[in-house]
């Protein structure tokens, strides 16, 4: 029986889309993430940035001026306000004109302001936390005292970061719900557009044997590729075996009238009491028996043919090779009849596409043909063109028209096969696309093989 | 049973000045702590030792500080980081919001911590333990029924008419003497505009400023004060039910309420015995004892005998909630400034 064949199932289409839609989202994930964290860090820091300022404005505001020197009556609400980063750490400093801490931590951070900033934030520490600072600064004129007083406020900045995680978590919530939408809407669209396969699959399944009659389904563009190569496959197996079951109707038929004519003379010849006659009868069982061997070749090589024309591989090759290869096959053939082969071939290749064993073999039972049933001189030519030809004449008159047509019922006797031999030449002709020509000018005899040619 | 463990053992007091110094629980216990609070030894004991009856191996060392004496004490350790103690409670809720938001402080979670209310907590590193209210403490005898102040209206009605008999008979902490009166006068200032015209009729009726509850209260008792203002309701109820001379009342207007903050301080060495006095403090079987000690005050109307209060409950609470808006009591203008007001009502400071 034919091998079973090795079908690995791999990784589902599903699944494989499944991955890359993970991958995907993975991807875009960590992605958003980077950006989320980036615009919640901005967000985060213009928030607070605002309260920090607020804060050191609101301080600001109640400083007064007694005596000649500043005194701040720190405002609750400074701190109600910094208290909405709830559990953040505050560091605030008042520094007067002169540089002295009029309030506040005198270890908190004041950069070196140039002339006309209002306000200026900073990042720092508190402590062993990262912290952020505004300096906002208020200008006293007065008689008693003059000058920038600057107010440092800061805080700690896990308000900013949960706050910044906060807007990421969101987002990546957001992007993990479109994210399952998107997965399963995948999930549908490709359970959809593979529901073909195991609908192919079903219907390969339930066909007999011996149906081999092309698939008429609808399916989407990929998969009708895939069903027209599916189809193409069917039919080729179909010729096949249309042409196998031929070539077995035509060798039983072909055997049983030269199996019967050999019995019938056998019969005669068990019956024969003279030897001379019996002689006689035994050589033409002879003649038979070898006229069968011959037209089992041909049934041979026609098989041979009818399996290498949709088998073997096409490749270019020159039509001069097919005929020197022809020559050589037969010339034990000619030796034997005494004749020769003249050879006609062009300086330059002639080049077809196709299978060198079967065109061979084509020309080999022309070759055939022509020794057996034409009269000599044989000669055997190529020519270039449009279309490429080899041909073979002789000086006979042809077979009979009949013949050409129908290899199925070449007349039985001696000179049978004649009829095989060109049906296989007529085969191979339409294997490679052309077809074979018979024609007679005045004396000669010419058949030939005319095949579409490619350029060189 | 309980007994064995009310045999605590003083200590010799140490030159560094705690008022008191005990400790409990056995000697050379696997698990030893340091506690430093403002609470009175006889009130906060019991509940140590209610504390270390589940805990044998375990040692609790319990000094008694003044408020400003803690702070600068604890304030020291943090900057020297040294160990001290390994819990500091105090009553001065503003101290402890200073320190823990100098970083002096060491975070801690658990079950029982998040079930404190946000403004009974902060940064994982502060939590309120206590629920006091302050309360006005009056004499039985010598104020008639009907001239008990019930706010802080009917105490200013009191003292204007010239020649009352309240004059020079009114007394409230010394705001530089008691963190904690510092923080009652500050939060009052916050509260309403009442607390100007207080300080004025309390300059103008030669009230006392002065130290310390207990002193306050048996002055109360004595008859030398009529009236006591701000007083943290814990001493006043416990020095009530043995005097029925002393009345307390719940201002109607408002009523401040004063939790005692708890830390660890960042340099502690028993922190984990630090920690589960927090848990223990805030559990069930803790709440119950800090209401037999006093130091959990509820407010009721009928029930609680002892807090004479009008109006609805609900409305008069003022919870001092442990937020960084106290740090403004800790700034130093501010209580230059604040104090200068006080001073005016107050010119001499009553110290003998």
């Amino acid at each position: 029986m034919a091998e079973t064949g090795d079908v690995r199932a791999t990784l589902s289409l599903r699944n494989r889309v499944a991955l890359a839609i993970t991958a995907v989202l993975l991807l875009g994930g960590v992605l958003v993430l980077i950006a989320a964290l980036a615009y919640g860090r901005q967000a985060a820091r213009e928030a607070y940035d605002r309260l920090l300022l607020g804060a050191a404005a609101d301080i600001a505001e109640t400083i007064t001026v007694r005596d000649g020197r500043a005194l701040v009556d720190m405002p609750v609400s400074a701190f109600e306000l910094l208290s909405l980063a709830p559990d953040d750490r505050i560091r605030y400093r008042v520094v007067g004109p002169d540089g002295t801490t009029l309030t506040g931590d005198p270890t908190a951070p004041l950069p070196e302001i140039r002339g006309g900033d209002e306000s200026v934030f900073l990042d720092g520490s508190f402590g062993t936390e990262p912290a952020r600072y505004v300096v906002f600064t208020r200008r006293f004129a007065e008689r008693s005292y003059s000058g920038p007083v600057r107010v440092v406020v800061g805080h700690t900045l896990l308000a900013r970061r949960e706050f910044a995680r906060d807007i990421a978590r969101n987002a990546l919530l957001v992007l993990g719900v479109a994210g399952g939408v998107m997965a399963l809407f995948g999930w549908l669209v490709v359970s959809r557009a593979l529901r073909p396969l195991p609908r192919i699959g079903a219907a390969l399944a339930a066909r007999q044997p011996t149906d081999l009659t092309p698939l008429s389904l609808s399916a989407p563009a990929e998969v009708a590729t895939m069903l027209t190569s599916l189809n193409d496959f069917m039919a080729r197996l179909d010729r096949q075996s249309v042409a196998t079951g031929k070539l077995i109707g035509d060798a039983a038929h072909q055997l049983r009238t030269h199996v019967a004519a050999i019995r019938a003379q056998a019969q005669l010849a068990a019956s024969e009491t003279d030897p001379a006659r019996r002689d006689r009868i035994v050589s033409r069982i002879e003649a038979r028996a070898v006229g069968l061997g011959g037209l089992l070749d041909q049934l041979l090589s026609r098989a041979m043919i009818i399996h290498r024309a949709d088998t073997a591989p096409v490749a270019p090759l020159d039509l001069r090779d097919v005929a020197v290869e022809a020559v050589e096959a037969c010339d034990d053939l000619f030796l034997a009849a005494g004749t020769e082969i003249a050879l006609e071939l062009p300086d330059v290749p002639v080049m077809v596409r196709g299978d060198t064993l079967s065109l061979i073999e084509a020309v080999k039972n022309l070759l055939t043909n022509a020794l057996r049933h034409g009269r000599p001189p044989i000669r055997l030519g190529v020519e270039n063109g449009s279309t490429v030809r080899i041909w073979v004449s002789d000086l006979g008159g042809g077979p009979d028209p009949g013949v050409v047509l129908s290899a199925r019922y070449a007349k039985a006797g001696p000179g049978a096969g004649s009829g095989i031999g060109l049906a296989i030449a007529r085969e191979v002709a339409e294997g490679h696309g052309g077809e074979i020509a018979m024609r007679s000018d005045g004396n000669r005899f010419i058949v030939s093989l005319d095949l579409p040619g490619i350029a060189v | 049973m309980k007994i064995l463990f009310l045999l605590f053992t003083w200590l010799p007091i140490p030159a560094e000045c705690a008022e008191l110094r005990a400790a409990f629980g056995p000697d050379g216990a696997e698990r030893t702590a340091t506690l430093r609070g403002t609470t009175d030894l006889d009130v906060f004991g019991p509940v140590i030792e209610a504390f270390l009856q589940t805990r044998p191996a375990t040692r609790i060392v319990y000094e008694q500080w003044g408020s400003n004496d803690l702070y600068a004490l604890t304030r020291e350790d943090c900057a020297k980081d040294r160990s001290g103690a390994d819990l500091v409670i105090s009553s001065a809720a503003h101290h402890m919001v200073e320190l823990v938001n100098r970083g002096c402080a060491s975070s801690h979670s658990s079950a029982a911590t998040a079930g404190l209310s946000p403004r009974l907590e902060w940064r994982d590193q502060l939590w309120g333990i206590t629920r006091e209210p302050a309360v006005m403490v009056y004499n039985r005898d010598l104020v008639a029924p009907q001239d008990v102040p019930r706010s802080r209206f009917d105490l200013l009605d009191l003292l204007r008419p010239a020649g009352n008999p309240f004059v020079g008979r009114v007394a409230t902490y010394d705001i530089e003497d008691s963190g904690l009166g510092f923080l009652l006068a500050f939060s009052d200032s916050l509260e309403a505009t009442t607390f100007g015209g207080l300080m004025e009729a309390f300059g103008r009726s030669g009230a006392v400023a002065t130290c310390c509850s207990a002193e306050i209260i048996d002055a109360v008792a004595s008859g030398e004060y009529l009236v006591a203002y701000n007083v943290l309701g814990s001493y006043a109820l416990q020095r009530a039910r043995e005097d029925v001379r002393l009345g307390v009342v719940a201002p109607e207007d408002y009523t401040l309420i004063l939790t005692r903050a708890a830390m660890i301080p960042a340099a502690a060495t028993g922190k984990d015995v630090a920690e589960d006095f927090i848990d223990y403090l805030l559990s069930d079987a803790g709440r119950v004892d800090l209401v037999n000690a006093d130091l959990i005050v509820p407010i009721e109307g009928e029930d609680g005998a002892q807090i004479e209060v009008s109006g609805a409950v609900a409305t008069l609470e003022r919870l001092v909630g442990l937020t960084p808006a106290l740090l403004v009591a800790m700034d130093a203008d501010k209580r230059e400034i604040f104090t200068r007001r006080w001073r005016n009502a107050f010119p001499q400071p009553a110290r003998e």
